[in-house]
């Protein structure tokens, strides 16, 4: 029940949605365009798609950057819900203001700049330890997880917040051990948190271009690199082919995720009358 | 519950008796914040006790510290001859029920119940049947593989209970069990509780802000304020014979009258009032006080007779007023009633017969007359 | 009660035992991170200063060690603010600054313009619109970024959709250069972040009470008095989070301005990018780069206040 008065909000979210979704829609049209010329319509036709495939280049570019994104969400998980257990749980500790700092700072940190003091890292790294010798793959990985930890950590920060602490003594009051507490209770708790956190962390590092252009070293392209590179002299239309399969996976996981957020919504609103009904 | 007097009920008065829990001296700091100060208690075996007190009085410190989520600061907790305090919270014989109940959201009733049974590494056929039983025994057979959001309130209640029962603790710990529940399912749920814990003989500790669950549950009832005791006894003693003003004011109401102990033999003193000279009360009291000691008169409003008409002969504990105020609830209807010297006294009647023509027995600004028993009040000396 | 005699548990060192964790396992749990962060985020940081203080040389790397064994065995440390000062002196780095830092707030005002209807919008439809709506705002932020830059460089180019709209309408009969302006760089700005604007703002609207602008309306006050006195000043936190999201990256953004811009664009992220890996200026890059954080501090400090103050977590 939109507010009568609110025809000018109406306007504002038609306008809004369209200035969002139109570029997109246009992207993923072009792709299909027969033309060599990207907005000059040439008739409907797949060919861009097959040029897309026959590229060797590209495919190694995706298999990098899956492998990097899956690497970096696992770890990035893992050292976001620590990190997070450290800011929620343990009170004040020697150093926490610094952490807590360390641990939000990559959110908001330009992207520049991250990515030069990493590389610099290396660079020095190398020059005094010999490693990293050659950067790529594991540089990439590790600069990644530095600022998607961060984002995971928020996550289940939140989560741990509003979490009853007295289920985790209950464990503990039925004889369970610390670690056991945290395997049979907190994690099952924390893991939808965890999820998201690594879906997050996940897109993240298939997402950068900045901080991964700078700390990669010769041969290493991972997809956003590579399409940069292809881009930066104008229009192509096998990437448009490329952007239309990567908006549409992108686009289903999102609609998928929704959908069963939308159905536990549901099922908890029928437990909840469940619950209701037998009272007594 | 506590009308039987038979000793082997009360073992309190039994000097010979070895109390099952015992905490001596124990402090508990958070900081520069004392939340428990240097108390000591002992609790019998299969005893329901209470600990009553607002919130911030340190019993819920006290209750965490017997279950060993806290650390005494100073001194120590022994249950059943076994010093307690540096025992972590899973290796004590002492199962707690929380207040949110804290059961674990992703696990089944049978497997929130079975969860204590398996940590113990019981083989699995002992673990099944005890969780039957205790299932049985909180008639929650319907439910056993429900998760505890599709359970109403006080279906989560008795999974919690039942939870902390399976073990069979040698103490329950019951951290405000009905506060959660609805004022209808709480009464329920008081009795269930007290049936449960007399069939299986448990010592249940219950700390609650509540007086009438106090009341109602409990063998005996510790008053906290300020992290100490201030008063222990059964639910009639802290009731009827309160000795302090905190707890005559903090268990049901009372109304309270300043003086000086005019005479005082072996069975009753004499007390006038500082406010008004012409008053005097005389209140059956055994201890003997000097003269001219401050005390204080506190009489119960339920205890105060109210006549319309003016007493035939004067006597002690009389005293005459106007209504000021009615509070219709009911079964009984609560007066104030202002008194000549200005002061307002609470009086308490059953309303015995139905108002006539929707007229009560008094009206407001009506004449009456108040009169207590001597042995109705008590005097308190601080 | 007779109070007996008893010894003394040992005083417990531990503060509250009641965080089930504060044991043997605490260490560890705060360590790992910890040693993470100081390792690829905390050292970094101190060798891009230490960067920014020392001398361009022709080398690998190209820059001097700020350490230097005099001849008689001292350990010398020599600072130079050179580089500093060289971007005061030169024009077109504190110019940079200021374009970087006008483009990011306007960018920010009209993105709050837009946004905030938009948040407002979503707020007040019924539940399954809103789900509908907040799915199709955050859509875009888990596409990929780069690509819809890349979707304006089609719609903005010479040949693009929106010149070849413009002169089939008879609007125009000359393509109009929109590619490679400032123009698209705002237009760039505005599109990736509204929705980093409209989430936050949503976030914040949605536990707006309505009863208050009921109570607000019955009081005799008008719309637009309701929002400028109730809804705007309850909404502020949001507002200012959403601001702080988009203004903060838009500051330091590289890829709008150098794929939409072009070489007409001067923005500060650019510049660093160009210093660093086309003019191999070591030093300069880093120096770039401690000036942009010194410019954005304050706004980061105040977003990590406002964010923290929404999650609940004490720092």
């Amino acid at each position: 029940m939109i507010h009568k008065r609110s025809r000018w909000v109406i306007a504002m979210l038609c306008f809004g949605l369209a200035f969002l979704y139109v570029p997109i829609f246009l992207l993923i049209l072009y792709s299909f365009n027969h033309s060599k010329l990207v907005p000059i319509w040439g008739g409907f036709s797949t060919r861009w798609y097959t040029v897309l495939f026959e590229s060797p280049e590209v495919w190694e570019a995706v298999m990098l950057s899956l492998r990097i994104a899956l690497i970096n969400a696992t770890f990035a998980t893992l050292l976001g819900t620590l990190a997070a257990l450290a800011m929620v749980r343990f009170g004040r500790f020697k150093g926490r203001t610094l952490f807590s700092g360390m641990i939000s700072a990559p959110l908001v940190m330009p992207e520049v700049i991250t990515g030069l003091s990493l590389l610099l890292l290396f660079i020095t790294l190398a020059d005094i330890i010999g490693w990293p010798g050659a950067r790529g793959f594991t540089t990439i990985t590790i600069a990644h997880i530095t600022f998607s930890m961060a984002y995971v950590a928020v996550i289940i920060q939140s989560r741990l917040i509003g979490m009853d602490q007295s289920i985790e003594e209950a464990a503990q009051d039925l004889g369970a051990k610390p670690l056991r507490v945290l395997w049979d209770i907190t994690l099952p708790i924390l893991a939808p948190g965890m999820l998201a956190g690594w879906l997050l962390a996940f897109t993240l590092s298939l997402d950068d271009l900045v901080i991964a252009s700078f700390v990669t070293g010769p041969g290493s392209n991972t997809l956003p690199i590579l399409i940069f590179s292809r881009i930066k002299l104008g229009l192509k239309p096998d990437i448009n082919a490329l952007a239309t399969l990567i908006i549409l996976t992108v686009s289903i996981g999102v609609l998928l995720a929704a959908w069963l957020m939308w159905r536990q919504e549901k099922q908890r609103m029928q437990d909840r009358k469940m619950a209701s009904r037998t009272d007594h | 519950m506590s009308t039987d007097l038979n000793d082997t009920h009360r073992p309190w008065l039994d000097p010979k008796q070895e109390p099952f829990i015992k905490i001596r001296g124990v402090t508990k700091r958070f900081g520069d914040f004392t939340a428990v100060d240097n108390v000591d208690l002992d609790i019998y075996k299969s005893e329901l006790f209470c600990l009553l007190g607002g919130s911030g009085c340190g019993k819920s410190t006290l209750l965490r510290m017997l279950a060993g989520f806290e650390t005494p600061t100073a001194g120590n907790i022994f249950i059943d001859g076994e010093a307690v305090a540096n025992i972590p919270a899973y290796a004590r014989p002492v199962n707690m029920m929380f207040q949110s109940y804290a059961l674990f959201p992703h696990m089944t009733v049978e497997k929130n119940i079975a969860y204590g049974l398996k940590r113990d590494g019981l083989p699995k056929k002992e673990i099944t049947r005890r969780v039957a039983e205790m299932i049985e025994l909180v008639e929650l057979g319907d439910f056993r593989q429900r998760k505890p959001n599709q359970l109403s309130g006080g279906q989560r209640q008795r999974v919690a209970l039942a939870r902390a029962l399976v073990k069979q603790p040698k103490v329950l710990l019951l951290d405000e069990p009905l506060a959660a529940l609805d004022k209808r399912l709480r009464e329920h749920t008081q009795y269930e509780l007290m049936n449960i814990q007399d069939q299986l003989g448990v010592t249940f500790i219950v700390v609650t802000h509540d007086q009438e669950e106090a009341m109602t549950l409990s063998t005996r009832i510790a008053v906290m304020d300020q992290g100490r005791f201030i008063q222990t006894g059964t639910p009639t003693e802290i009731y009827e014979s309160p000795d302090s003003r905190f707890v005559a004011n903090f268990i049901g109401s009372a109304n309270i009258f300043q003086g000086h102990v005019i005479t005082s033999t072996a069975d009753h003193v004499v007390v006038r009032s500082a406010q008004d000279d012409t008053l005097q009360f005389t209140v059956r009291h055994s201890a003997e006080l000097a003269q001219n000691t401050k005390v204080w008169v506190a009489v119960r409003p339920e205890k105060i007779r109210m006549l319309k008409d003016a007493p035939t002969t004067p006597g002690p504990n009389q005293l005459a007023g106007s209504v000021h105020d009615i509070g219709y609830l009911g079964r009984l209807s609560n007066y104030k009633i202002k008194l000549d010297n200005g002061k307002m006294i609470d009086v308490t009647h059953p309303n015995q017969t139905r108002p006539t023509s929707g007229r009560h027995l008094v009206d407001w600004d009506e004449r009456v007359y108040l009169h207590w028993d001597s042995a109705s009040a008590i005097v308190l000396t601080h | 009660m007779k109070p007996s005699t008893v010894p003394a548990s040992t005083p417990s060192l531990r503060q509250s035992s009641g965080r089930y964790l504060q044991t043997k396992w605490k260490g560890l749990i705060i360590a790992v991170p910890y040693l993470w962060l100081v390792l690829f985020f905390l050292i970094p940081f101190f060798i891009v200063i230490k960067i920014s203080l020392a001398e361009s040389i022709i080398a690998s790397p190209p820059f001097s060690s700020l350490l230097n064994w005099t001849e008689d065995g001292a350990l010398q440390l020599s600072l130079l603010f050179d580089n500093y000062a060289y971007l005061w002196e030169d024009e077109l780095y504190y110019k940079t600054y200021l374009n970087s830092i006008k483009v990011a707030f306007i960018c920010t005002l009209i993105c709050l313009f837009i946004g905030y209807p938009m948040a407002y919008g979503i707020v007040r439809a019924t539940p399954t619109q809103r789900n509908i709506l907040l799915i199709l705002v955050i859509l875009p932020f888990w596409t990929s970024f780069l690509l819809r830059v890349y979707a304006w460089m089609g719609i903005l180019a010479d040949q693009g959709t929106l010149n070849n709209l413009l002169i089939w309408f008879g609007l125009i009969d000359e393509p109009i250069r929109m590619l490679y302006t400032p123009f698209a760089v705002y237009l760039g700005i505005i599109y990736s972040y509204l929705p980093f604007m409209i989430l936050p703002l949503y976030a914040n609207i949605e536990k707006l009470d309505m009863n208050l602008l009921e109570a607000a309306a019955a009081l005799g006050a008008k719309p637009l008095i309701t929002f400028l006195t109730v809804t705007l000043p309850m909404t502020l936190p949001g507002i200012i989070a959403g601001s702080l999201l988009v203004f903060i990256p838009a500051t330091g953004e590289y890829v709008i301005p150098d794929l939409l811009g072009g070489g007409n664009s001067f923005m500060i992220g650019k510049l660093l990018y160009s210093e660093f890996n086309n003019n191999h200026d070591w030093p300069v890059a880093a120096a770039v780069a401690v000036a942009l954080l010194i410019l954005l501090v304050l706004p980061m400090m105040l977003y990590q206040n406002v964010q923290a103050r929404q999650v609940g977590v004490k720092t």
